[in-house]
């Protein structure tokens, strides 16, 4: 047991039958494939990014690793468990955030949420104080630990969350889009928390989201998967080859100046009076760029902008037949 | 660094101790419904006040209902050949079983709304047993107005029978039997009734036909209703062993016809059929589970 990888992936697959009315009373069955024969393995202590567009079966494969949803086929191991047999014995061994819902308790006082996991999940009461310690003082959970969780905000109920889902030391940890509608400070608290508690604790992190700058600062690998299907398993940088990306360089010079186009490896892609946007490519280094174009001109204010991931996604399947995959886009998931 | 490496196997296998023993179901419902349960019950006593108000209006609302039947015997001797006081020994019966179970499980008519929006997998993904979990969700001491009012109407119907029953050993045992019985079979009807909601969520409103109407159903002799009705409550859906059957036994009276005199003694039977068809129902419900999108 101990030399299989922590979580294991072999042709998982998940189809939903879907019925919609064809007529007045005839209904039509479909079936719909939202994760379509996905193999991986991810080693104890390894922090993946997992993203893809809407739809792509992101969710759907985070449900299927806690065991909420049974797949339809495929070989599935969370810790040596089978998810969907053993749900209840594998909840004592992973931790589960989702971006979009609260696994606390919403009329009742964070304290009163972080007691009920600390019997519930039978966590030894040193580790539980020291955990929940660590957790407020890293989360800066303090001020709020009186207050019921309907009344936090978003990223407040977020840093609760995380908080909620580590106090029985999980060896993996799943994060279902755990910066969305965050603001800056919250989001750069949630990554700096994450970054430690795999340095630290050693804690493997499966991570979903659409924002890239997450996977920059926290994940060295990423799984891309699109129309149920893996695309892509390796480094960002890879991704971005893969993905034939464009960075762009947003360079505000003093005054407006004719299109730059005499400088070696950027393309001219518009200009707002002052401000001229130049593409990239996203494996190239920007600071030879920026010299260029100080050297030339008078260089007020600058900034990069990385692709998104649906871009890149997008540019990687370009060219793929999309025809037969459209179906299966409409799923639920 | 080493300190971590070497405490990560031992707690690897005190986390596998503890499974085992968390490995008695009911045991183990049991504890997380009185987790859960009482973590509500000491945010609502935070309001003393309101708590009072809600457990008074609970108590006086399911009150009006015997208040009907109150004033129906101002007007009429009796009721299908049943006197006030055993009416209301079919009133306290049926009424403090059905209260047990709604206070118990009544959380469960909120289950087709977690499942519609997805909020169910929470639930699912706590290492505790679901039922107990969605059963002791917001947990509503207030309901305990439904037992109460059901409780004195019994001991009352019972003050008003001691002359007018022969009472024995066995038909006195037979009313807290009664009792205690049929608050497991509405148990398990609205577990039933919870199961179909992972299929059709919006089925909430027949199992509450079958619940409370049921409730209200049994408040009234058998002989008042046609024989058809009486028999699908048999045979059919068996709420007439909630109290009808018992209780008649317990009165002195015969069994309605085409139903055999054992059948008196049959509710626990009855019960364990229902819970062990509510078991099944719940765990093929379980596993059909889709969950909703992202």
């Amino acid at each position: 047991m101990s030399c299989e990888p922590l979580i294991v992936l072999d042709g998982i697959e998940k189809t939903f039958t879907v019925r919609r009315k064809a007529g007045p009373f005839r209904r039509e069955k479909r079936e719909v494939r939202a994760v379509d024969g996905i193999s991986f393995t991810v080693d104890r202590g390894e922090m993946v990014g997992y993203i893809g567009p809407n739809g792509a079966g992101k969710s759907t494969t985070v449900k299927m690793l806690t065991g909420i949803l049974t797949p339809s086929g495929g070989r599935l191991r969370v810790a040596g468990i089978d998810p969907a047999r053993d749900r209840t014995r594998l909840a004592r061994r992973i931790g589960v955030v989702f971006g979009q819902r609260t696994t606390l308790w919403w009329d009742l006082p964070l304290r009163d949420s972080y007691r009920l996991v600390h019997r519930m999940y039978r966590i030894p009461d040193d580790r539980y104080r020291e955990n929940l310690a660590r957790c407020v003082d890293l989360l800066d959970l303090g001020d709020l630990l009186d207050v019921p969780v309907r009344q936090l905000s978003l990223g407040q109920r977020m840093r609760g969350d995380i908080a909620a889902a580590l106090l029985h030391d999980p060896e993996v940890l799943y994060l279902d889009e755990p910066t969305i509608g965050l603001d800056v400070v919250s989001k750069s608290r949630v990554r700096a928390f994450l970054r430690e508690l795999n340095a630290e604790r050693g804690t493997t992190v499966l991570l979903t989201t659409h924002d890239l700058t997450d996977i920059e600062q926290l994940c060295s690998r990423v799984m891309v998967i699109d129309h149920g299907r893996l695309v892509y398993d390796g480094g960002l940088p890879g991704l971005h080859a893969a993905g034939d990306g464009e960075r762009t360089l947003v360079v505000d010079l003093a005054r407006a100046f004719p299109p730059i186009d005499s400088v070696p490896g950027a393309r001219f892609v518009r200009a707002e009076g002052p401000r001229q946007y130049l593409a990239f490519p996203a494996s190239a280094s920007a600071a030879p760029l920026v010299a260029a174009v100080a050297e030339a001109y008078p260089l007020v204010d600058l900034s990069v902008r990385e692709p998104d991931i649906e871009s890149v996604i997008a540019k990687m399947y370009g060219g793929a037949p999309g025809g037969t995959h459209e179906e299966r886009r409409e799923s639920l998931m | 660094m080493d300190e971590l490496l070497t405490a990560a196997p031992a707690e690897g296998t005190a986390g596998g101790a503890r499974t085992e023993e968390a490995y008695r179901p009911a045991a183990d419902a049991l504890r997380t419904y009185r987790m859960v349960a009482a973590l509500w019950i000491r945010s609502t006593m935070t309001y003393r006040a309101s708590f009072a108000l809600t457990l008074a209006s609970s108590f006086c609302v399911t009150f009006f209902d015997f208040v009907v039947i109150l004033l129906m015997f101002g007007q009429v001797r009796g009721l299908g050949g049943f006197s006030f006081a055993e009416v209301a020994f079919l009133y306290g019966t049926t009424g403090t079983a059905f209260g047990i179970a709604d206070l118990t499980l009544g959380s469960l008519q909120r289950m087709g709304r977690r499942i519609r929006d997805g909020s169910l997998d929470v639930f699912l993904l706590r290492p505790a047993p679901l039922l107990a979990q969605v059963a002791a969700d917001a947990f509503a001491l207030r309901r305990l107005g439904r037992v109460l009012q059901g409780l004195m109407v019994l001991v009352w119907s019972l003050v008003l029978l001691r002359d007018e029953v022969a009472w024995s050993w066995g038909r006195a045992l037979m009313v807290p039997w009664t009792v205690v019985c049929g608050a497991v079979i509405f148990m398990a009807v609205m577990v039933l009734g919870a199961s179909a909601l992972f299929w059709l969520q919006d089925a909430a409103e027949v199992t509450n036909s079958f619940t409370y109407g049921g409730n209200t159903l049994l408040q009234y002799p058998p002989t008042v209703f046609a024989q058809d009705l009486v028999k699908g409550v048999v045979f059919v859906v068996p709420l007439a062993f909630v109290n009808w059957l018992p209780a008649l036994y317990v009165l002195g009276r015969p069994a309605p016809p085409g139903v055999p005199s054992w059948a008196a003694f049959a509710s626990p039977l009855v019960a364990l059929v229902c819970c062990g068809a509510a078991g099944l129902a719940w765990r093929a419900g379980v596993r059909s589970y889709r969950s909703t999108g992202s």
